[in-house]
């Protein structure tokens, strides 16, 4: 009888994978907000309400320049969006952020209102990876909140293996890192040894404020301010942590120019 | 000195748990304090000791009293006060240059003895720690776990404040652990500065802890259906934990926003203000005393007519939460929520979940009743809802004071203990998260078994790494 219930449990469930990419992206939680957008001309002159509440320094804003916000800092807590009296920060509800250099995080100069998203790996490399992409996590002194969002694309909710990325155990079968946290001085050489047994040409893919710049633990002593301290990044996906679908989304657009892959 | 170690060894004797022990440095030349935070579970009541500033050494309760053997090696490690007589000690976190698990391991020596060391780096999307097995065969003799590799001073930057980032450090403590944590932070700034958050406000937190509850027993139900190859269990849970995850750091990401909902933080000086009111805790702590110069206990009962329902006394060492439990009788459950109740568990308690076993299916089992007996309180707490402010100002910390906090998270009693200086700041910060405790019980756990059926025993548990490694 128990296997008899198994079996219908799980007929009647039908398939839970989600439609995206074809389909709509799920909707994000109503209080996520998604990416931010920072309209500096829209600055009264020396207000620095944001740089004073800014819980990681995130948001500078240095004499005659326009206000500056690091995404790559930021952690989301968006105290910034609220306290602003001009609503120059706002909330884009827009799950896409993920970069491919350090400075498309940076908003805040004329025309860069917003995220410049990461473009797709080059020829050799999409048709090395474009199809099978094998991916090695390290967590770096992570909180396990990225750890958990990122193990929730392996779920038949999201189903990674069906555009070919899947995580490995050993980074000898891996084709890049996958790391979480801001990279703890105790974590340092194992990262290092796990990066270099990752054989070329691989990817650094760095998942959280923390393994972009340290979030909310940067300058603490026992840590690096980030996966960029010790190997060189390709990838950067904001958030703390990022949602699932802006992970997803930042894998995607790795390796096919429209974040979608044309075979699938 | 010698009068604070006798009195807190007699509360331990008699049936006391150590809560949390850790050492205060003092401003006269280099010495050293002792603060204990015990519990008593059968007449509801926390004790707080103190004792006189000593220097270099004392003479360790370990050796009659084993719960308080990593206690001791932190404070040697992170004071140099060395406790005489420790019979192994080592760095808890520390590392000496090469890494924090390196040399020093407990060795069995024999012919058909093998050693396994597994990690820093795991087989998969999990934390960083390493493991040394002694085997004879499949069979594991010994297993000692050696943690550190999360290591990002917490505690550290906590001196001084509370600063801007604090309250979001204390979230991202053990990001599955988001909620009572945070809670916790709360109950102790709340009780520092003499007042309690609303009663909705305390409402909407126990609903985000058991919600955290939820998401994570869920999660943890699936993993260990993968681990004995059950795939529609592992499907099924790894689905809603992906819909439903609550935490704030992890909920973010994965859908619900019941994490989201209301702010109930505070405004004023301290941090709480960047806090969504959705966990905060609220009542104060349950002990708050202004501090003692002279190591006596300071009892003061907290329960409200809730009684400790399983008869228990703490394994050795201590180990917290549902994965204690006495050496083959029974999974224990945690039951801080209950035998010190703090904020909303005043008005409403959940039955404690107990299975007459200890292994595996046991924590499993223990595991399922907790969901189903959280799912059944949360009904209970939709319908209970209070009106009134989310918010409410919070005055300055009252300087020179304890407050203790203690909040039942999913993995156990989560205990934070604060020290105010002179001017009213953080002057000392102590998190102890229930991993601390569990994981020489997941260690002792393995002895006689098979080391392939390490993988599904440690997922039973399924403790922090980085809430051990602060």
């Amino acid at each position: 009888m128990f296997l008899r219930d198994t079996l219908l449990n799980r007929l009647r469930r039908g398939c839970q994978t989600l439609a995206y990419p074809h389909g709509p992206a799920p909707v994000l939680p109503d209080r996520h907000g998604g990416a931010l957008k920072l309209e500096a001309a829209k600055c009264p002159p020396d207000c620095t309400a944001c740089v004073a509440i800014c819980p990681t320094e995130a948001i500078t804003r240095q004499p005659h320049k326009p206000t500056a916000l690091d995404l790559g800092r930021c952690i989301f807590c968006a105290e910034c969006v609220r306290i602003c009296p001009a609503g120059a920060i706002t909330q884009t509800g827009n799950h896409r952020m993920a970069v491919r250099r350090r400075e498309d995080l940076v908003l805040g100069a004329q025309g860069q209102e917003q995220v410049r998203l990461a473009g797709a790996l080059d020829d050799r490399l999409r048709s090395l990876f474009g199809r099978s992409l094998r991916l090695r996590q390290v967590s770096a002194g992570g909180c396990n909140a990225c750890e958990a969002d990122t193990n929730v694309l392996s779920t038949i909710g999201w189903d990674l293996g069906r555009f070919g990325i899947q995580f490995v155990a050993s980074p000898r079968h891996a084709d890049g890192l996958l790391i979480t946290g801001p990279v703890s001085k105790n974590m340092e050489l194992a990262l290092e040894k796990t990066y270099a047994a990752v054989p070329d040409p691989k990817l650094v893919i760095a998942v959280g404020a923390c393994a972009i710049a340290g979030g909310p633990f940067q300058g603490n002593p026992p840590i690096r301010n980030g996966a960029g301290d010790c190997v060189p990044v390709d990838l950067y996906i904001p958030g703390c942590p990022p949602h699932p679908l802006t992970i997803l989304d930042g894998l995607l657009r790795l390796l096919s120019p429209e974040g979608i892959p044309a075979d699938l | 000195m010698p009068e604070f170690l006798d009195h807190v060894g007699a509360s331990l004797t008699r049936g006391g748990r150590l809560s949390s022990l850790f050492g205060v440095p003092t401003s006269e030349g280099g010495a050293l304090q002792l603060v204990a935070v015990l519990a008593f579970d059968a007449s509801n009541t926390l004790a707080v000791g103190r004792s006189q500033p000593f220097q270099g050494a004392f003479p360790a309760l370990t050796l009659h009293h084993p719960q308080a053997h990593l206690f001791e090696r932190e404070i040697w490690e992170q004071h140099g006060a060395v406790p005489q007589g420790h019979p192994w000690l080592k760095p808890v976190r520390r590392d000496h240059g090469a890494g924090p698990a390196v040399g020093g391991f407990f060795r069995v020596d024999g012919r058909e003895v093998h050693e396994v060391a597994v990690g820093p780096v795991h087989a998969g999307i999990i934390e960083p720690g390493h493991f040394r097995f002694q085997c004879a065969g499949e069979e594991v003799l010994h297993l000692e776990i050696a943690l550190g590799y999360q290591h990002r001073g917490v505690e550290e930057a906590l001196p001084g404040g509370p600063h801007r980032a604090s309250v979001h450090q204390i979230e991202t403590v053990a990001g599955d652990t988001t909620i009572a944590h945070a809670t916790a932070y709360a109950g102790v700034l709340e009780a520092l500065a003499g007042t309690e958050a609303p009663f909705r406000a305390q409402w909407l937190r126990a609903i985000a802890l058991e919600l955290e509850r939820l998401a994570n027993h869920t999660g943890d139900l699936g993993a260990l259906a993968g681990d004995v190859a059950f795939l529609p269990t592992a499907s099924a849970c790894g689905k809603i934990r992906g819909t439903s995850s609550t935490s704030r750091r992890c909920f973010v990401a994965t859908g619900s926003d019941a994490a989201w909902s209301g702010r109930a933080a505070a405004p004023g000086n301290s941090n709480l203000h960047a806090w969504p009111g959705y966990a905060p805790d609220s009542t104060p702590p349950c002990v708050t005393s202004n501090r003692q110069p002279r190591g006596s206990g300071m009892p003061r009962p907290s329960g409200h007519g809730s009684r400790t329902p399983v008869e228990s006394t703490p394994p050795r060492p201590a180990k917290s939460g549902w994965s204690a439990r006495p050496p083959g009788r029974a999974a224990w459950c945690g039951t801080c929520g209950l035998t010190t109740p703090t904020g909303w568990y005043r008005f409403a308690q959940v039955p404690v979940s107990v299975w007459p076993d200890g292994d595996v299916f046991a924590r499993a089992r223990v595991r399922w009743l907790e969901i189903q007996r959280a799912g059944e309180f949360l009904r209970e707490l939709f319908d209970t809802a209070p009106d009134g402010p989310l918010q409410l100002p919070l005055p300055p910390p009252t300087p020179n004071t304890l407050a203790v906090a203690l909040v039942e998270g999913w993995r156990g009693e989560v205990c934070h203990v604060a020290l105010t200086d002179a001017r009213g700041r953080l002057e000392r910060y102590k998190l102890t998260d229930p991993s601390f405790h569990n994981w020489t019980g997941l260690a002792l756990a393995l002895r006689g078994q098979a080391i392939s059926d390490f993988p599904l025993c440690n997922k039973s548990f399924n403790l922090s790494y980085c809430g051990f490694d602060l």
